[in-house]
């Protein structure tokens, strides 16, 4: 199933499918290493829900939401 | 012989570039600015055998596109500089990521030597690398190297000096980025070499590469050099991109950095990684991060940090304060009693010492807030902070990286903005840092508490907390709302993606955090120490020029002796004779206390003559709306200076000496008793004091970190014009609604 990225639970895993976003936005998570492909799993979210923070490739990075509006993930 | 090379340091943010550079130079660098912009460039020598070798640490980076200042930064010295050897610093515990940047120093084809840091990290991780078929497979030298023990520095050196020395051209590396882009980017070289289209700084297939990325800088670059090729180009990119939208549904740079990934994973994938873990298992840094960033525990935790930061700050640094201020007032006393009185004296005394005191006052202050802040940062605490809080500041168009400012700059009241403005460069996008500079001056910093004292003590005395709360509320929405203003009209704007990395906890190194420490407090010095100095002589001239003509000082003069001999030639002797007055008589200490207040209507005269007087003066019929008099513009305009002289000049101006702010007693029960005062009043100027024109020491650090004057000025009118009519419509409604008068 795919879904945004932003409807993913905590600890939730799944694979990116596309960044919907060209620009700046989509350069830089191109650029922290989320493409096609990418395995994710939500690691967590910030205290007032937003930003989220994920685990790509051994390390974390965080997104705010509406970014994440822009990234599909194929979960299970 | 010695030879000369410049090596380059670039890699990730968080790769330990800075580390291995302080490691490689120690006290032997330089921090300076890259040529109009803020961004700081830090430079160092090292020796290695025959070579004496410049080392350059370019801002860290995850790619070379032209988004970001840093990336540009990077990129054009690269480029331009073309240094011997570039050393890219790679995180081992995060090879596949790392190696994106790798790969475009490839395609660029500048001479590389790869560390791969962190190995230790890596290992306990457990992941093992085979270094030499990562070397072999990507054509460069690769070095292990262990940057916080300097281990594998000498290996790495020998390895980027045999590149230097063999001097290698080194072919840009070409990655197949899918047919439709790779055909038309050979259709795009050919005319590139046909016609010297930027060709002489960039190799051919990255200029097309750039094209097909959308690359802003050299797009324009391309339109100066030949319009009609470049609009050519621009169509052919077009094309292209449409053609991958109908048919892939992508972009050509989407695709780019697909197949970049793609050729990592195809290296990779030859067993040069091997991995015991699962690659996402979590590490004990996320188990902290457990507990830091809980939803409930994590904002008490930063609360204590905060505040802890705060008390580390602000009550750690008041001893060496102490002694400075002890050291200029020593000073003073000493030139006090060399001097003949005059004007000599009181420009070395009130100009020069308070001057340059005043700006060496801050430095312990400064020194102490960025050991605080490097050691927040370099441990990765400060990002935990900007991730926790980033929606509350994004609501107001700033980052979550923010709050240290305002809180430093006296969200707690009692800070400084000065080290609040310079704590803004931890701030990576551009557009939130700069609202953040403008406003953290709004936050009531130690200097403005006096002033608060003195109206509270005066008119509200019953209410003294609840005021202060107020206060402190209030520069905190104050500072928000105008952050908000300025963020959709002069720093309009789209905010900086937040996509950043949460890095992995470290204990930071006592060799880092000092020198991180020292370089910033001695530009600060350095930097400011010379401007400040000028302007306090200009603000001094200012309140002592033009003095009395001599009529008037004569006349003064005259009464002195008049109230000289109209008493008993016993008393007067008295006064002449000895100077303690506990050994004075009853009636020659009321003599005396007849002639000082002589005296101090004497200094009020001086001042509303001089030009900083008669500004006051000039300014009445404007600050009548806000019920300010002569008196409260001189001390407002002293407070440029240093917000603490605005209560020692209220006292001057209301003919009560200079007065001390800490014990304003006597001040302020003149200011309850005068009928001109209402409490209305006192609070527009609390107000206005909260809002006005930040010290010039602020302004400018405001004009030094935002890279232009014109923010300097800017905050100085903007925030000036804000008060007074917040000032203004305080005492017109009050009025009219009959609030809070006499």
């Amino acid at each position: 199933m795919r879904i945004n990225m932003r409807k993913m639970l905590d600890n939730q895993e799944g694979t990116v499918t596309a960044i919907k976003v060209a620009g700046e936005l989509g350069r830089r998570i191109r650029d922290m290493g989320l493409v096609p492909g990418t395995e994710i799993r939500i690691q967590g979210r910030a205290p007032l829900y937003d930003p989220v923070a994920l685990r790509v490739k051994g390390a974390t990075l965080t997104l705010r939401n509406n970014e994440a509006d822009y990234i599909e993930v194929e979960v299970q | 012989m010695i030879r000369r090379a410049t090596v380059a340091l670039a890699g990730n943010p968080n790769s330990g570039k800075t580390t291995l550079f302080n490691e490689l130079t120690g006290a032997r660098q330089h921090v300076g600015n890259y040529p109009g912009v803020t961004v700081e460039k830090k430079e160092g020598t090292y020796l290695y055998k025959d070579f004496q070798l410049h080392i350059v640490d370019l801002p860290g980076t995850y790619s070379l596109t032209a988004y970001s200042l840093e990336e540009v930064v990077a990129r054009d010295f690269l480029v331009n500089q073309k240094p011997e050897v570039v050393i890219n610093i790679i995180d081992a515990s995060n090879l596949e990521r790392n190696l994106y940047l790798a790969v475009q120093f490839l395609e660029l084809g500048i001479p590389i030597c790869i560390a791969l840091n962190m190995m230790d990290v890596a290992e306990k991780r457990g992941i093992k690398i085979d270094v030499e078929k990562l070397s072999t497979l990507l054509g460069v030298p690769v070095v292990p190297t262990i940057a916080r023990t300097g281990k594998g520095k000498q290996e790495l050196m020998d390895s980027a000096t045999r590149v230097v020395r063999e001097d290698q051209k080194l072919a840009p590396l070409i990655i197949s980025y899918g047919d439709d882009v790779d055909q038309a980017m050979v259709d795009m070289e050919k005319e590139i070499g046909a016609h010297a289209f930027l060709n002489d700084t960039y190799p051919a297939r990255w200029i097309a590469l750039k094209y097909m990325e959308n690359d802003e800088q050299i797009l324009s670059k391309g339109r100066e050099v030949n319009p009609e090729l470049a609009a050519r180009f621009e169509d052919i990119v077009k094309k292209v991109s449409n053609h991958l939208q109908d048919t892939l549904d992508t972009y050509p740079e989407a695709m780019i950095a697909d197949q970049r990934y793609g050729y990592i994973k195809s290296i990779l994938k030859q067993g040069i990684v091997y991995q015991k873990y699962d690659q996402n298992r979590l590490y004990s840094s996320d188990r902290i991060d457990k507990v830091v960033t809980n939803r409930f525990l994590g904002p008490l935790i930063m609360l204590a940090v905060i505040a802890g930061l705060y008390h580390f700050v602000f009550t750690y640094s008041e001893v060496p304060v102490g002694w400075l201020e002890g050291f200029f007032g020593w000073l003073g006393d000493g030139v006090n009693g060399i001097l003949p009185d005059g004007l000599l004296k009181s420009l070395i005394v009130s100009g020069i010492i308070d001057g340059v005191g005043g700006v060496l006052g801050f430095v312990p202050l400064i020194m102490f807030m960025f050991l605080g802040i490097a050691i927040l940062e370099d441990s990765g605490y400060l990002a935990r902070v900007a991730f926790m809080l980033d929606r509350v500041f994004r609501t107001f168009g700033l980052h979550g990286s923010s709050v240290m400012a305002f809180i430093v700059s006296g969200g707690i009241a009692g800070g400084c903005a000065v080290p609040g403005v310079m704590a803004t460069r931890t701030l990576k996008s551009p557009r939130e840092r700069l609202a953040t500079l403008l406003t953290v001056p709004f936050m009531n910093c130690g200097a403005k508490l006096p002033i608060f004292a003195l109206l509270i003590a005066a008119f509200f005395a019953k209410h003294e907390a609840m005021i202060m709360f107020i206060i402190t509320i209030g520069a905190w929405v104050g500072a928000l709302l105008v952050a908000k203003l300025l963020r959709i009209t002069v720093v309009k704007g789209d905010s900086t993606p937040f996509v950043m990395e949460l890095p992995p906890y470290r204990m930071p190194t006592f060799k880092g955090l000092f020198i991180h420490t020292w370089e910033r407090t001695w530009q600060y010095i350095k930097k400011a120490g010379t401007i400040i100095l000028s302007l306090s002589i200009i603000l001094w001239a200012m309140m002592t020029f033009p003095g009395l003509p001599q009529k008037s000082v004569q006349e003064f003069e005259n009464q002195r002796q008049d109230i000289l001999n109209a008493a008993p030639a016993a008393v007067a002797r008295q006064l002449e004779v000895t100077g303690n007055s506990s050994q004075l008589s009853a009636e020659a200490r009321a003599l005396k206390d007849q002639i000082k207040r002589l005296d101090y209507r004497q200094a009020e005269a001086a001042l509303r003559h001089s030009i900083a007087g008669r500004m006051g003066t000039a300014l009445e019929t404007i600050s009548r709306w806000a019920g300010f008099d002569w008196r409260t513009n001189i001390a407002l305009i002293g407070g440029f200076a240093a917000k603490e002289v605005v209560v020692s000049t209220l006292g001057t101006a209301y003919s009560l000496g200079e007065v001390d702010p800490e014990e304003s007693g006597s001040l302020s029960d003149t200011l309850a008793k005068d009928p001109n005062w209402t409490p209305l009043m006192a609070l527009g100027l609390i107000v206005f004091t909260m809002f006005y024109s930040p010290c010039f020491v602020a302004v400018i650090c405001i004009a030094r970190e935002s890279g232009s004057w014109r923010w300097g000025a800017f905050a100085m009118i903007f925030n000036t014009v804000l008060a007074f009519v917040l000032a203004v419509i305080i005492l017109q409604v009050g009025t009219a609604l009959g609030i809070l008068v006499k």
